[in-house]
């Protein structure tokens, strides 16, 4: 996506956070429009999200988890694609495992398809929920310092926030273990560190990725007590951040892993809520705009 | 406590570059003064040198000390009587212990250690890997943060690429050497001897010197993917050694030592079956060996350690396959080093450089310097007295040296530790 494109979508999404706060719908908008999440990993957080967001623009939604798909019973993704054109469905909401699976569906399909996590690749709609709740704060995402800390190498959310924001004009960075970050990351325009304190210093925006536990059975780090100690987000390290620096987490958190209580809690600096509820407005919007067009295209 | 001066001795720090005679004042412990032309301070107790060598103390980067879980064969108040009457006044403690020294607080305890012996500093490696086991990264930050110099799974290969990359990445992030056993671990299974006509004829299960070649290629290939840093402990073969030096030459951060029985002794020295001259690596072919003193000489060796292995005398009563590799080292370290400047083989000041500020430089320490203000670890020496080693009579437990029955030239005549005198 172009920076004007994406300012379309933060303008529309924050045209629907106001709508959400003030308890009115627009149940009208999407009448009619079949969503299905078709999500083949668990995710509770991402699928209400867009649940709720189809609900509250009238949408009827379906849920489909892979507990309860054809795909434990042996069918392909494309045999899936198949079934999900057959029914004519009009928005598609896929999480999957692998990175690119949702790309393949969205070939198979007529349907518009909105990615809502594919493997280690992209969590678009994550980025945009992140842009949004930054720029309300900030009124801005040009020339702030971001940095985004932990797991970047299995972090779709990382990936997603790093192409987005070095769109808008951020500074980013990456900050943790070199076992845990990918190979050329600063081909992507960020700048490494494996100094928590350092990579913070003189940061807008902290930006905490999900330490999944898997991590340590692959044995990528050691003890979750050493991953606390030198890049678990506490108050001590923050303080190297700028004073005013706000602190962000897509969820859902390991307290005491990646991030201290107080810290996630931190009434005035955690926007850990706000990025919830933004979530819903972001996926709003870019289900309204995508409902739109494929109208246009009918 | 009063001032100490050192009077008609050959000042030798190979980190200053300084070789020159003068005098040497000690004052609460630290170095206040060296060179030419500085009053007596009144009161100084003076020793008279005679023209015999000051240098600093000697840093030992690789020993074992038997504490914890080994005291049978060593404790670390025996290995630091050994090595005060080899000069040595700075040790790294290998972590392959019972148990390894895989916690911050096993790390915090071995430096205390050394510190009750007040004769010796204990620089304590840390395991790289849960229990040496080569299966799971070690806490290898809090772990150099307890004060771990660096890690390594001592005597035990990193086998697993995979692992290794692990672990050379992650302690990039801590500013950490990791050292490597360089041997191939499934070439050299049960091997007890360096393969060749000798082993042949003994009938000794052999172990190819590629073991070795083949780790080193195989670790420096994967420092060019990570970064950090690497070091190989005792390399005893030219074509191992011909490989760091290429690395050297491309830039890469990778250093490596060798042990004086790989410079001292070939395969002959086995015998007929002595297992005290079973080691690990073996010793190797004289081809190997003269490669190895070449790399002193041209600079491709950052480091001579002991690779001080103390054994019991019921470790190395079995048959030669069945004995523990291994030797002590300690008290030989600096008269077998010297054996190659009588030999004409490295200068003085290179030999010291390889017992002081290379190992210094390796495990980026401070020790191992004449600098004026640090500490006042010293070590005296009569570069050609003569002395014949002999097993039973070296300082310290353990007595396996393959050095046995060895004429040397070069004694240690004091060691100062904090400007006290530790030895002689």
């Amino acid at each position: 996506m172009h920076p004007p494109e994406i300012e379309s979508v933060l303008d529309l999404a924050e045209s629907y956070a106001l709508l959400n706060r003030s308890g009115k719908t627009q149940r009208d908008l999407l009448r009619g429009r079949t969503l299905i999440n078709l999500f083949f990993e668990d995710s509770t957080r991402t699928r209400t999200s867009f649940e709720l967001a189809g609900k509250r623009l009238g949408a009827d939604v379906i849920n489909m988890s892979v507990s309860t798909s054809s795909v434990n019973k042996g069918e392909t993704l494309l045999d899936t694609a198949a079934t999900l054109n057959a029914m004519n469905c009009d928005l598609l909401v896929v999480r999957h495992g692998d990175s690119g699976a949702p790309a393949l569906l969205a070939r198979k399909v007529d349907a518009a398809v909105i990615n809502a996590g594919d493997g280690t690749h992209e969590h678009p709609t994550q980025a945009l929920l992140d842009a949004l709740t930054i720029r309300r704060r900030r009124g801005r995402l040009e020339g702030l310092t971001v940095a985004i800390c932990g797991d970047v190498l299995h972090s779709r959310v990382a990936r997603s926030n790093i192409f987005l924001l070095s769109a808008m004009g951020s500074r980013v960075r990456v900050i943790g273990p070199p076992t845990l970050m990918p190979a050329e990351v600063t081909r992507l325009g960020v700048e490494v560190f494996h100094d928590m304190r350092e990579g913070l210093e003189g940061c807008d925006i902290v930006m905490m990725l999900r330490l999944q536990k898997e991590r340590m059975t692959r044995g990528l780090i050691p003890s979750f007590r050493e991953f606390f100690r030198f890049y678990g987000l506490d108050a001590e390290k923050l303080a190297f951040a700028k004073p005013d620096a706000l602190v962000m987490h897509p969820g859902p958190m390991n307290r005491g892993v990646e991030i201290a209580s107080d810290v996630a809690d931190d009434p005035i600096r955690s926007l850990i809520k706000e990025q919830v509820e933004m979530g819903v407005a972001v996926r709003m919007a870019v289900l309204d705009m995508l409902a739109r067009r494929n109208q246009r295209n009918d | 406590m009063t001032d100490l001066i050192f009077e008609n001795v050959r000042l030798l720090d190979p980190a200053a570059g300084l070789d020159m005679a003068g005098a040497l004042l000690v004052r609460d412990g630290r170095i206040a003064d060296l060179g030419r032309g500085f009053g007596r301070p009144e009161g100084a107790r003076v020793i008279d040198g005679d023209g015999a060598v000051l240098c600093p103390g000697l840093v030992d980067m690789r020993a074992e000390v038997g504490e914890p879980g080994g005291e049978y064969r060593e404790t670390i108040a025996s290995a630091a009587v050994a090595a005060a009457a080899g000069g040595i006044t700075t040790l790294a403690a290998l972590p392959d212990t019972k148990p390894a020294i895989d916690d911050p607080a096993l790390v915090r305890h071995l430096r205390a250690r050394g510190e009750e012996t007040g004769s010796l500093t204990i620089l304590p490696y840390a395991a790289a890997t849960k229990g040496c086991r080569g299966e799971e990264l070690a806490e290898l930050g809090l772990l150099r943060e307890a004060g771990a110099v660096a890690f390594t799974d001592g005597a035990r290969a990193i086998g697993s690429a995979r692992m290794m990359r692990l672990i050379l990445s992650y302690a990039k992030a801590f500013g950490a050497r990791v050292v490597q056993h360089p041997e191939e671990p499934t070439l050299a299974e049960g091997g007890a001897a360096t393969s060749g006509e000798l082993a042949t004829r003994l009938g000794l299960p052999a172990i190819h010197p590629a073991a070795e070649a083949l780790m080193v290629a195989r670790d420096l290939r994967l420092l060019r993917m990570t970064g950090g840093a690497l070091h190989f402990a005792h390399v005893s073969t030219g074509e191992a050694l011909g490989l760091i030096r290429a690395a050297k030459t491309d830039g890469l951060d990778v250093t490596c030592d060798t042990a004086p029985p790989y410079f001292d002794l070939n395969e002959t020295a086995i015998g007929n079956f002595r297992t005290y001259a079973k080691l690990s690596p073996p010793l190797r072919a004289e081809e190997d060996r003269l490669a190895v003193v070449a790399a002193l000489a041209d600079g491709t060796i950052d480091a001579i350690a002991s690779d001080h292995q103390p054994r019991d005398a019921d470790d190395k009563r079995l048959p030669f396959a069945q004995a523990a590799a291994g030797g002590v080292g300690l008290a030989t370290l600096l008269a077998v080093t010297l054996a190659q400047v009588h030999g004409g083989a490295i200068p003085l000041a290179r030999a010291l450089g390889l017992l002081t500020a290379g190992p210094s430089k390796v495990l980026g320490v401070k020790a191992g310097t004449l600098a004026k203000g640090a500490p006042a670890d010293l070590c005296l020496f009569d570069l050609d007295a003569a002395w014949q080693v002999e097993a039973g009579e070296l300082p310290g437990r353990a007595q396996n040296t393959p050095f046995d029955g060895r004429a040397l030239e070069g004694r240690v005549i004091g060691t100062w530790k904090a400007g006290r005198r530790v030895f002689g």
